[in-house]
């Protein structure tokens, strides 16, 4: 955990005259999960989002593989291919199948061979369980598939970042453990640095190597994991985890 | 009502049932294509054009088509372009269904869901990957209701073109009770050429909607 991926230094963001991130700073190194944690309207999944330029920030700056971050759309299309978001509602392309869903990207967007990028999307598609549903559309698989490949989908742009928000948070509760498997596995064997949004406190417990607990648009922790869910060091945070019944 | 009236009518009719169904395959032909390039210079704000393009959907559809008729036939000429009337016809019908057009293909790109193109936009997606992607293959599908009345809509005013003297349905039923004076049996006719197009073209419009939205979005 030597190299640093992602700085973020004193980024404010406004909606209008209201601001809703302050002065937030930290920095991620590569393999590093980091867990963003704190009640509703804390300002996590906006952070998020200002993170691949889906949000615009007022002040503050970013930079990525030590490369300061130029915030214009031009920029963040290149960007956004290093990387990858998971969304709550996965959002598959409804008309296209699932390995369409899948090569879309890497093929037209990235130019990569297309062969070359379906036998990857295949073997993606092996590892998370769902090589049966590659001519499927997305409207035959549940939510937990569609997430799976959703996951997948962001993966084959070879992103060095994965963002995932709040990516359990409208699935059944059996759905839940098959997505959150494939994000630990994905820490765990290919090492990916990501950053994650969620209400399970559990499987925060158990993936995080760090925890930025936000309230009211401000980190007010920058704790390690196993710290965070043993021993927070604010009383806010502890609030926050006796009301998730942690 | 005599029956012999309408059989030696109906060679007449014929021809201007040809007639409105040439001028509405011509005149929604260019309204799709108006319509559509129309509404992706506005959807994606292109400037200037998509300002001018916002103009003319407000005039084309707060002027009425008679009126328009009116202007291309009888006003053009004064300023050195003179056209024949079915030509006026068609370009009425293309400049006022352009804009029906239009906001249709409008109504069903703003109705691709905001999370679509967020993903698309999140996996590295420019402006034109998008509406190729992601806006076009989603919107196109959502708008064919929208597209579908149009289509009904336009064909029922062709009626109008009887004003600039084209020999269509409504034109050839006129001219014949002018000549005749047999309304009941002349009218009769014209509701029913009129019903033998638009009936199955809605069922089939219909259908279509279906199965478009099957095929692109499985329900």
């Amino acid at each position: 955990m030597e190299t640093e991926i992602l700085k973020v230094t004193h980024l404010n963001k406004f909606y209008g005259a209201r601001q809703v991130l302050f002065d937030v700073n930290f920095t991620l190194h590569q393999g590093e999960v980091l867990t963003l944690l704190g009640p509703s309207g804390s300002g996590k999944s906006t952070l998020l989002r200002t993170l691949n330029g889906l949000e615009a920030f007022q002040a503050g700056t970013l930079t990525f593989n030590g490369q300061p971050v130029v915030a214009d759309e031009a920029h963040w299309q290149k960007l956004r291919q290093k990387i990858g978001m998971v969304f709550q509602s996965y959002d598959l392309f409804p008309n296209l199948t699932v390995l369409e869903n899948i090569t879309l990207a890497p093929v037209k967007i990235q130019g990569r061979s297309a062969a070359t990028v379906q036998a990857e999307a295949l073997a993606l598609l092996e590892r998370v369980g769902l090589s049966a549903y590659a001519k499927a559309y997305p409207r035959e698989l549940s939510g937990g598939q569609k997430q799976r490949i959703a996951i997948v989908r962001a993966l084959a742009l070879h992103p060095e970042l994965m963002l995932f928000d709040e990516v359990t948070a409208s699935l059944d509760p059996e759905m839940v453990r098959g997505v959150l498997e494939i994000i630990k596995q994905l820490s765990q064997e290919a090492a990916m640095t990501m950053i994650i949004v969620t209400h399970e406190m559990n499987f925060a417990a158990q993936i995080a190597d760090r925890v930025l607990f936000l309230a009211d648009g401000k980190i007010v922790e920058d704790t390690p994991g196993q710290q965070f869910f043993a021993q927070p060091q604010t009383q806010r945070a502890q609030e926050f985890l006796d009301s998730m019944d942690f | 009502m005599d029956w012999a009236v309408i059989q030696q009518s109906l060679p007449e009719f014929a021809k201007g049932f040809q007639l409105t169904l040439w001028l509405s395959a011509s005149g929604i032909a260019g309204a799709l294509v108006v319509g559509v390039v129309v509404s992706l210079l506005r959807y994606f704000q292109v400037p200037v054009l998509g300002r001018l393009s916002g103009a003319y959907v407000e005039v084309a559809r707060n002027t009425p088509l008679l009126i328009q008729l009116f202007f291309l036939y009888y006003a053009f000429p004064v300023l050195g372009l003179k056209f024949s009337a079915a030509t006026c016809g068609i370009i009425g019908l293309v400049f006022l269904g352009g804009a029906y057009m239009a906001e249709g293909f409008t109504g069903g790109f703003n109705g691709v869901s905001q999370t679509q193109v967020e993903s698309g936009r999140a996996l590295g997606m420019n402006q034109w990957q998008l509406a190729r992607y992601v806006v076009l293959p989603q919107g196109l599908a959502l708008s064919v209701p929208a597209l579908a009345a149009n289509v009904i809509f336009l064909i029922k005013e062709t009626s109008i073109f009887s004003v600039i003297a084209i020999p269509e349905l409504t034109n050839t039923a006129l001219d014949l009770i002018g000549l005749y004076y047999r309304s009941n049996e002349y009218l009769l006719v014209l509701v029913v050429a009129y019903a033998i197009i638009l009936i199955p073209l809605s069922l089939l419009l219909t259908w279509l909607e279906r199965r478009v939205r099957y095929a692109t979005f499985g329900d």
